[in-house]
């Protein structure tokens, strides 16, 4: 077989739209990460409730629309919503494990995780929900009718993702995190409000969980369960973007949406999933540390 | 252990086994088969203990385990005519001990959230591997067999009644329970301690941690494994929703429940989240992981040490 036939036998349309599919997932992935990230590097709490506050995010979007009509309201108050909840979770079950065994954090979030799933099936039902689009243009890219609105998630989840960056590197209160995140006993020396940072820190993930499932709601159907694979591939994500690393979780949802969507090409979705599990199963054998971190010295 | 603290912790031991060994007696038949559940929950919780409680690990993958001892015990249901149940037992051992040594390869590289995070991830593999491969595994009906007579080859062969049945997971459960108890306190199970009390300081004595926590892993998943046999032979199935990580957060909750690194803790726990889970479900119906998840919650935070945290060194020692 000549490299023309091997040329030939290539998907190009195919491996283009898949491109195209795997960052726009990518950029919700990292926007759900990065809130992930945040809470374990400043807190060391593994938040297993991110799924949940994700599709409490969606619910809180449907309900907005459907009273309002409105999605861009929608999102805001989804955001402000969940993040409210996620500060009133973070004092009332996180802050008095404070300086216990991390690993109690993963029980504690573990059981609101329960909770908040249980609650959502009870008062939303296991009907999945439908988010209306806010505009349903097209453009067409090969054999396909490619939604514009997809393209503006990517974009508007890389902007939440830069205006959080640009918070943390310029803000006040951004500074605040990452003096809490690199030194905490130092921070508290230097009158910063610890206790408060955490319940911020908490409260800006919770909402960018939020307004990623509100983004998100339109490409699937809303359910009491969808936060459960999400909070799966942010795990991944995180641990192979190297925990604790915003950008490296950034990278590496891009990275793994990709593999993903390309690997969807071949099998069907449910099995494409296995690829990022190969990803991680490689990192743990030749990198621990992570993938996209520079290497510990 | 002094002379006369032995004697209680036997006779309490001896009186719990005469209540169980009557329980089905004298229960009507829907408490019969919740004991006989919460034992079989009991054991899964126990033999993750191993690594909560005396290993310092955390696994959130016990459900690989337990599925694969469910799917190993049916293989060798469905495949071998007549079907056997010892057979169905070490088809069910050498599945979950399979999974475990592949789970314990990766997993033990890391330590305490991304041990956690990477159980996780891989009971989620095996997940997927069984949910979607429909012509080997029945994808998500599962597969259903005819439950094997009690038999021992050459002496006798009696079909399971729901008393006898019982009595066989007592006896599994209880064999279980005492070998674990002899393996934690063996120089085995001191290195397991004391790798969770100080994990630095064991490596630097010479002892090889990584071998002794791959080893912890592969007993606890053996364990878990046989749950998972006993648990496909009581209901006749194997289902992938017993290789979802639910299951394996339910695990957890009951060590947490019970009291970590006490063994009993965890058969406890389960047997107090089955009858948190029996009343909450006639006022809450499917819902009732909302008030029982509070209460776990609260659990986490004002009583770490769980039910039987207060008598641990004690039933240690």
């Amino acid at each position: 077989m000549g490299i023309e036939q091997i040329l030939a036998a290539i998907p190009w349309e195919k491996i283009i739209i898949q491109t195209v599919n795997g960052i726009v997932t990518g950029m919700i992935l990292a926007l759900i990460a990065s809130g992930l990230t945040l809470i374990f590097g400043i807190m060391d709490v593994v938040n297993f409730a991110h799924g949940e506050l994700f599709m409490l995010g969606a619910y809180v979007g449907v309900v907005v629309i459907a009273t309002s009509g409105s999605f861009w309201l929608a999102l805001i108050v989804a955001t402000l919503v969940v993040a409210l909840l996620g500060a009133a979770l973070q004092i009332t079950t996180l802050r008095p494990l404070l300086g216990r065994d991390p690993l109690t954090t993963i029980l504690a979030t573990f059981g609101i995780s329960l909770v908040l799933q249980n609650y959502a099936l009870w008062q939303f039902g296991p009907v999945a929900r439908k988010i209306q689009e806010p505009f349903t243009g097209y453009f067409t890219l090969f054999y396909l009718e490619y939604p514009w609105y997809r393209l503006l998630i990517a974009a508007l989840s890389a902007a939440i993702i830069g205006a959080f960056w640009l918070f943390l590197k310029y803000g006040k209160y951004g500074v605040w995190i990452r003096a809490t995140t690199q030194d905490r006993v130092m921070a508290q020396a230097m009158g910063i409000p610890v206790p408060w940072v955490h319940t911020g820190a908490f409260a800006i993930g919770a909402g960018m969980a939020a307004a990623s499932g509100v983004l998100f709601g339109p490409l699937v159907g809303v359910n009491h369960a969808m936060g459960l694979d999400w909070i799966l591939k942010a795990f991944i994500v995180v641990v192979v973007g190297g925990m604790g690393s915003l950008g490296g979780s950034i990278a590496a949802s891009i990275f793994i949406s990709l593999l993903e969507a390309y690997a969807s090409i071949w099998v069907s979705p449910a099995q494409a999933v296995i690829v990022s599990f190969v990803v991680l199963i490689l990192t743990l054998l030749f990198r621990p540390t992570g993938l996209f971190v520079p290497t510990p010295k | 252990m002094s002379k006369r603290s032995a004697t209680v912790y036997w006779t309490g031991f001896s009186i719990i086994l005469a209540l169980l060994i009557v329980a089905p007696l004298v229960l009507p038949e829907f408490w019969r088969r919740f004991v006989t559940e919460i034992l079989i929950w009991g054991l899964l919780a126990m033999s993750s203990d191993i690594l909560i409680g005396y290993t310092g690990m955390v696994s959130f993958g016990h459900s690989a385990f337990f599925g694969l001892g469910m799917y190993g015990a049916a293989a060798a249901l469905l495949m071998i005519k007549p079907p056997n149940l010892w057979l169905a037992i070490v088809y069910g051992l050498i599945g979950s001990a399979a999974v475990a040594l592949f789970v314990a390869y990766f997993s033990t590289r890391l330590r305490d959230i991304y041990f956690a995070i990477t159980t996780l991830i891989f009971s989620q593999i095996f997940y997927v591997v069984i949910f979607t491969w429909t012509e080997v595994t029945g994808g998500e009906n599962g597969l259903s067999f005819r439950r094997p007579p009690l038999a021992i080859p050459g002496l006798f062969s009696v079909p399971f009644t729901s008393e006898t049945l019982h009595w066989f997971v007592l006896a599994v459960v209880t064999a279980s329970y005492l070998i674990l108890r002899r393996i934690t306190q063996s120089p085995f199970g001191m290195v397991l301690q004391s790798i969770r009390e100080n994990e630095g300081r064991t490596r630097a004595i010479g002892y090889a941690v990584e071998r002794y926590k791959i080893a912890a892993v592969m007993l606890s998943g053996l364990f878990a494994g046989l749950a998972g046999v006993l648990y496909a032979i009581q209901n006749r199935f194997a289902a992938p929703d017993f290789v979802y990580f639910l299951v394996s957060g339910e695990t957890v909750i009951f060590n947490v429940m019970g009291g970590i690194g006490t063994l009993v803790g965890p058969i406890v726990g389960a047997g107090f989240f089955l009858l948190l889970r029996e009343a909450f479900s006639r006022f809450f119906t499917e819902y009732y992981l909302i008030p029982v998840g509070v209460i776990f919650i609260a659990m986490v935070i004002f009583m770490p040490q769980g039910l039987l945290g207060f008598m641990r060194r004690w039933l240690n020692q």
